[in-house]
């Protein structure tokens, strides 16, 4: 793979999604579901059929709870989110509509705000702690080459490495994290402990992809060094490019594959956390192919400049 | 040659055995059954904050332990098969809030259950009306007969277990009650004025007993006795005692799955990890031809010893818990991916082909090492991050990625060696080579 001359085509696609996830998440910003916020979510069904949602939004107002979401769900069922309610303000908003035919109660969730400020903390501090690991697991896996790729006449030295990674990750959750903000803002979804799950995922699964090239690259230079031959080193990211390329493809086609299928086809429950990953893997895959490495490509052509 | 083939032959009768197992198990009754979690099964999750500001610091551990011990005999009363109580303390990360998790599988109607667990026993005291009889059976429902004197069991100070002192035989359990000052003062209220009539004692709405005032009592301490057994009047005692709730507690979170919707989620992730697992097999055999067959056979080795473990350790089996074995059925295949990739490699290195294959395990068991150590991080995390639904995602997903890596490494390898497929031409070429080569 030619990088020294696409160099600059490499940074468009990462560049425009970065640039729309910031706008998306600047703008719109993330809606903390009600496991994360406190709140509530009822979702009922009408066997013999659902009134009209306007006749629904109607006779909830008349309750007082604050605003209340009415949102159609499956063929008869409807999915009410309001404020944390108490179990005899669930029966009054039960009891009322029940009042447009018989209803069936399919699922009720109510959290307090005080356990959902506590899963918020948790959510950041395992953030928090996911991203120092990882960087302290790209510092070890990269301790080998400080030293021995100095040697070499331009090359990049081992924190560089580091940085582009951790850089790569970045644009890897700020991604599905855009997403959600612009999905947020068109049909109201919401992000919830399992979408914190799914990014943090992520994290320990596209560093890999990463590193993969990292490592190739790293192999090369070495054996450059032995047989004493000299070779650019954009050229030695494009073979490393080249050399793992099909290696990267694969094994995040396999996950995308599972990942579609629970998607399409899986419970309800785990459609956005599907959403999420597939959407993490594909830029992680090509973010280690198109980001990070011509990243580490521009670092090495910026410092020679310099000296 | 032969002892690889022996061993594969092996491996091949474990799974075989360890399917048989998988799949004999999956009667509701059995007791290696699929632990499934409420989501799934349609149920009740309670969350209730203990409001421990009252207690002293050094008997915060010994008051929640005695919540959930009542809350527990509660929840047992109401009938639900298999309930669990659990305390919890939000952990030096939180703000260290104690708080008490009922689970109720199966039950979707959660006033009731929120009833039955907020409820305490209730003492309560009444005057027998002149004229009015006490041995009736039907005495207690009667209200008309009785009269309330204002003394219940919120002036109670301890009860007591003790034998004997009451007004029947000596041996007999009795239940001794201690009352507060203010209770002392209106029980001794109560006997002055009202010498030689029968006092009631009510437990939940049932008469105890109707001893005769003989005297006033001012020392605040009254003898309860009924028919009670050593065993009922300890429960007695332990209920009064604990009967404005050892903490008080406060509901903060609800949640209530319908058993269809559960079904119909349990149905959705079956579906899910069986097409995913159709697709992905086809993706390898095509694409990786033999090394690809090889590992979709060890990824559903793979896939029997996870469910075997499932039963075995058990673990309980949540939406999320499905999108973790989901997921990591496909990072099982990444080892796989790698090995092939690097066989491939060696054998374009005009390499022999048991060696290729001997080689690019060994190379690439570096890159499966360092991989799998990033995604035993996350959900070590994960797992320690904690609600119920990321430690069930976070246990499968850590489960899988320690199962997949020996099954991929130690399973694929030795089925690999065993087939014996020379790679140096023709269909043997064809079939080890991957992707486009022809």
């Amino acid at each position: 793979m030619d990088i020294s001359k696409n160099l600059k085509y490499f940074f468009i696609l990462p560049a425009i999604l970065s640039v729309l996830s910031i706008f998306a998440l600047v703008s719109f910003g993330l809606k903390p579901g009600i496991d994360l916020v406190g709140g509530s979510m009822l979702q009922v069904s009408y066997p013999e059929g659902r009134p009209p949602v306007e006749q629904v939004r109607a006779l909830v107002e008349t309750l007082q709870f604050g605003e209340i979401r009415v949102q159609p769900t499956g063929d008869n069922a409807y999915l009410l989110r309001q404020r944390d309610l108490s179990n005899e303000e669930k029966n009054q908003l039960e009891a009322v509509l029940g009042g447009l035919g018989p209803v069936h109660e399919d699922q009720f969730t109510s959290v307090g705000p005080t356990l959902g400020a506590e899963l918020m903390r948790k959510a950041w501090i395992a953030i928090v702690l996911v991203v120092l690991s990882i960087i302290f697991f790209i510092a070890f896996a990269f301790r080998r080459v400080s030293g021995e790729s100095e040697k070499e006449k331009g090359t990049v030295s081992s924190w560089k490495y580091g940085v582009v990674a951790v850089i790569t990750l970045l644009h890897d959750i700020l991604v599905p994290a855009g997403l959600f903000a612009f999905l947020g803002f068109v049909n109201g979804a919401e992000v919830d402990a399992l979408f914190i799950v799914a990014l943090l995922t992520i994290l320990g699964i596209s560093i890999n992809d990463t590193i993969v090239i990292f490592d190739r690259i790293r192999e090369n230079l070495r054996l450059n060094s032995e047989r004493h031959k000299h070779e650019e080193f954009e050229s030695v990211v494009g073979r490393s490019i080249t050399q793992t390329l099909a290696r990267s493809i694969s094994t995040s086609l396999t996950v995308v594959i599972v990942l579609l299928a629970l998607y399409f086809v899986g419970p309800i429950a785990t459609k956005d956390f599907a959403l999420t990953l597939i959407v993490g893997m594909v830029a992680g895959t090509y973010s280690s192919i198109f980001l990070a490495s011509p990243m580490l490509v521009a670092w090495q052509r910026l410092s020679s400049k310099k000296n | 040659m032969f002892a690889i083939r022996y061993t594969a032959v092996l491996v091949l009768v474990v799974a075989a055995l360890v399917g048989v197992f998988v799949w004999k198990t999956n009667a509701p009754d059995s007791y290696f059954a699929f632990k499934l979690g409420l989501d799934l099964s349609g149920g009740t999750h309670l969350v209730y904050n203990a409001d421990t500001t009252k207690v002293p610091a050094a008997q915060v551990a010994e008051s929640m332990a005695a919540l959930q011990t009542v809350i527990e005999r509660r929840v047992n009363a109401f009938g639900v098969g298999e309930p669990v109580v659990q305390t919890e303390q939000s952990g030096a990360l939180g703000n260290g809030a104690y708080r008490l998790i009922v689970e109720l599988p199966g039950v979707s109607d959660v006033n009731e259950a929120i009833a039955m667990i907020g409820q305490t026993p209730l003492l309560e005291f009444k005057l027998v009306k002149q004229g009015e009889l006490t041995t009736l059976p039907d005495v207690s429902i009667n209200k008309a007969a009785f009269e309330d004197t204002g003394l219940t069991g919120a002036y109670l100070s301890s009860a007591a277990l003790q034998f004997g002192n009451g007004t029947g035989v000596a041996t007999m359990p009795t239940v001794l009650i201690n009352f507060n000052a203010e209770g002392t003062r209106l029980f001794a209220d109560i006997t002055s004025k009202n010498i030689g009539r029968e006092l009631a004692i009510f437990l939940d709405g049932t008469m105890l007993s109707a001893p005769v005032i003989q005297d006033s009592i001012t020392n605040g301490s009254a003898v309860v006795s009924g028919n009670f057994t050593a065993q009922s009047a300890k429960e007695l005692v332990t209920n009064l005692n604990l009967g404005a709730l050892p903490v008080p507690i406060a509901l903060a979170s609800t949640q209530t799955i319908g058993a269809t919707l559960g079904e119909e989620a349990t149905r959705a992730g079956v579906f899910a990890g069986v097409l995913g697992f159709l697709a992905l097999s086809l993706f390898m055999i095509l694409w990786y031809r033999l090394p690809g067959l090889v590992a979709v056979v060890s990824l559903f080795i793979y896939c029997l010893l996870m469910l075997a473990l499932f039963k075995l350790i058990p673990v309980v089996l949540t939406a999320a818990g499905i999108a973790g074995f989901i997921l990591s059925v496909g990072l099982a295949v990444d080892a796989n991916v790698l090995i092939a990739e690097r066989i491939k490699e060696e054998l374009a290195d005009g390499k022999k082909t048991n060696e290729a294959i001997r080689e690019g395990f060994a190379r690439a068991w570096l890159a499966i090492r360092d991989s799998n150590i990033a995604h035993i991080i996350a959900a070590v995390i994960l797992f320690w991050f904690g609600t119920a639904l990321i430690k069930g995602f976070a246990l499968v997903f850590g489960l899988g990625v320690i199962i997949s890596m020996l099954s991929a490494i130690s399973i694929s390898r030795t089925f690999l060696l065993a087939l014996g497929v020379s790679a140096e031409k023709g269909v043997g070429r064809f079939l080890m080579l991957s992707g486009l080569y022809k």
